[in-house]
């Protein structure tokens, strides 16, 4: 079945399309904070929204709740466009942008519970959402006195006060400790369970593997990769092999006859990474035909940190001091990445 | 419970409101109370006591105009009175009339309700408009600053109303403060008035008087609300509104003054804010300019005179509500929230 009608047999809880949005200073010329920027994600699934620091995540997710004025692009949750449907939407969608901010001399619970005045959500519902975070000992605190952490989960608390059908969650996990983050993720897990579609921003990749169903990575302001997390991690693996033979000396002249047979090798001390071969076999057949035998070979696995560094060009590189913003340009057409810096003044 | 009832009991909240508005009304209290103990009512007994000094400082000064005299009279007569000293003719030397000295220079103070409690309503306002100006530069001030109408506007993603909800809620809270400050003040004068002076001549004439006053005080007050609440707004930060006004205040009023007068401009309060504050309450401030002369039919100079009126004052608060709440406004509607 084309990928275009499986697409839209699947329910799509939030839409983005050609999202633009231009910032202008006199003094620092014009920068494209999102330049076309597309993002699709699906009813109950847990979404990965990742990008590097500057690429317009969070420019993203306020233009998508209405903070932000967009340029142009078309946007729409729940099935209604947005901006335009917000007051009737924004009772279905619970969301935190950013580091948690509250005013600190309010407690917890007044700080729930005047947001929950202010949206109509019973005053019940604040305590068993106090609950959910592990606040309800610390809720007549004032936020002040309150860790980044408990901070962070108030700040989920509070977007989970309306018990949405979407959550939008910017770097959740910003602050937590180690048992908070696997609560997290615990927690996200339960939601999706539940019904509710979950997009979550964060740097924490590992984490992001383990609990996304699907994932799009953008990088100064476009869409960059997306879809199931498996068909990115398979799209970005290269079909790359891991080849060791007998004889660490056979190295080289084993590099030579894969290159020969059209293959792109990558000498390593005591193996060769091979790629852009048809199929595993090519490779045995051609060293075993000059008399070079494998003793291992391995399809190379990839992780979704390796996917994301590759795709936004943002590995660290031995002696250089990378900027922020300086990041990768995907050319719509070709797919080929290109390195730029996209800074002010572009 | 509807946002604007949230929006009340926000404000409630706020520690910071909660000891401004504490702090204006011990004011006020400090101030009855000062004018309670510093008056008295004048009896028999005080207008005897006060003819009574009066007497006596009369009779005083006779002695010692007498025992100058005779001094005068005695240096003339030894040849060695100082010339500064005395004057050529001793017999100038007399006491002051009788009348001089008038028994009521020495009465205690004493609070005249119907000739005085329109005066103490200027210091009620002024003390609650400046309690309105910050608390409502704060309150949405810190709203900004702290992210707090970021996290508002997540759930109620429309702008304009929020705002304009929240600043309903201040002026709806301003107006219950200042009508019960109003009435406790009146009660407290009243209560002055009857114990430690006079309420006589309280006519329903006066009464309408006192209370049009008051009417024009409580907007006063509601306008410095919706000004601090429009100036932290434009600003996003409490802070624009306190320095916005200390900024008129020093570079507007003081500066301009100074300016002015260098430059010798005829009415030079008629450039300054509080002139039309006074205005608006006392419903008429004539201003005076000494050096202008306008001789009259006996051949005095009269000054040169300028009347600011209270509709004066109410186009300019006018202008100044709809530029800073129109600007407030437009800001939220056009700004980026980040």
């Amino acid at each position: 079945m084309p990928d275009v009608t499986r697409e839209a047999e699947m329910a799509a809880v939030l839409e983005i399309e050609g999202l633009r949005k231009t910032y202008r200073s006199r003094r620092r010329g014009t920068r494209q904070a999102l330049d076309g920027f597309d993002m699709r994600v699906e009813a109950g699934q847990v979404h990965g929204f990742l990008g590097p620091n500057g690429s317009g995540k969070t420019t993203t997710l306020r233009t998508l709740l209405g903070l932000i004025r967009p340029n142009g692009g078309r946007m729409a949750i729940l099935g209604q466009e947005v901006p335009a449907a917000l007051p009737s939407v924004a009772g279905q969608v619970g969301a935190i942008v950013e580091s948690p901010q509250f005013f600190p001399h309010f407690s917890a619970r007044d700080t729930l519970s005047l947001l929950a005045g202010a949206g109509g959500v019973p005053q019940t519902r604040v305590m068993e959402v106090l609950e959910l975070v592990g606040l309800r000992e610390r809720a007549k605190d004032r936020v002040k006195t309150y860790s980044l952490g408990m901070k962070q989960r108030l700040a989920v608390a509070s977007a989970l006060l309306k018990n949405p059908k979407l959550l939008i969650l910017d770097e959740p996990a910003n602050g937590l400790d180690p048992g908070g983050i696997r609560e997290m993720r615990s927690l996200m897990r339960d939601l999706a369970a539940s019904g509710m579609t979950v997009v979550v921003s964060s740097h924490i990749l590992g984490e992001v593997q383990l609990i996304c169903d699907s994932v799009t990575i953008i990088s100064l302001g476009r869409r960059v990769a997306a879809g199931p997390v498996a068909e990115v991690l398979a799209e970005h693996s290269g079909n790359g092999l891991r080849v060791r033979l007998e004889a660490v000396t056979d190295l080289p002249h084993a590099a030579d006859l894969l290159t020969r047979a059209g293959a792109r090798v990558t000498p390593h001390d005591d193996h060769l990474l091979v790629y852009d071969v048809d199929k595993p076999a090519t490779v045995t057949r051609t060293l075993a035909a000059a008399n070079l035998y494998v003793s291992e070979l391995a399809t190379l696995t990839v992780d979704l940190e390796s996917v994301f560094l590759e795709l936004t060009a943002t590995a660290p590189v031995p002696g250089q001091h990378r900027q922020v913003d300086q990041s990768v340009v995907v050319d719509g057409s070709s797919g080929d990445p290109t390195t730029s810096n996209g800074g002010w003044g572009v | 419970m509807n946002l604007y009832t949230t929006e009340l009991r926000r404000l409630g909240k706020r520690r910071f409101v909660r000891y401004l508005t504490l702090a204006g009304l011990l004011v006020l209290v400090a101030v009855a109370v000062g004018m309670f103990l510093t008056n008295q009512k004048i009896g028999p007994a005080q207008v005897a006591e006060a003819e009574r000094v009066a007497e006596r400082d009369y009779q005083q000064n006779v002695a010692m105009t007498q025992q100058f005299r005779a001094e005068c009279e005695r240096a003339k007569v030894a040849g060695d009175a100082p010339r500064d000293r005395f004057p050529e003719d001793c017999s100038s030397i007399t006491p002051p009339p009788r009348d001089a000295f008038q028994a009521e220079w020495h009465l205690p103070a004493t609070f005249e309700f119907r000739e005085e409690f329109a005066e103490t309503l200027i210091t009620v306002t002024a003390v609650l408009a400046l309690v309105a100006f910050v608390g409502g530069a704060s309150f949405v001030g810190a709203e900004w600053s702290t992210g707090g109408m970021m996290n508002l506007l997540l759930w109620r993603p429309q702008r304009i109303r929020v705002l304009l909800t929240k600043l309903g809620a201040l002026l709806s809270a301003l107006f219950g403060v200042t009508v019960l400050a109003g009435v406790l003040w009146t009660a407290a004068f009243w209560a002055t008035g009857s114990l430690r002076g006079s309420t006589a001549g309280m006519t329903a004439g006066a009464w309408q008087s006192f209370g049009l006053t008051g009417l024009r005080g409580l907007a006063l007050v509601l306008l410095a609300g919706a000004l601090g609440f429009g100036l932290a707004s434009l600003g996003r930060h409490t802070a624009l509104a306190l320095g916005g006004v200390l900024g008129v205040m020093v570079v507007g009023q003081f500066g301009l003054g100074v300016v002015l007068a260098m430059a010798q401009v005829r009415f030079i309060e008629s450039w300054l804010l509080p002139t039309y504050l006074l205005a608006w309450m006392n419903k008429k401030v004539t201003l005076q300019d000494w050096a202008a002369c306008q001789a009259s039919y006996t051949g005095e100079c009269e000054p040169l005179t300028r009347d600011i009126t209270w509709q004066s004052s109410s186009v300019l608060f006018a202008v100044s509500l709809v530029v800073v709440l129109g600007g407030a406004i437009w800001s939220m509607r056009r700004r980026d929230i980040t």
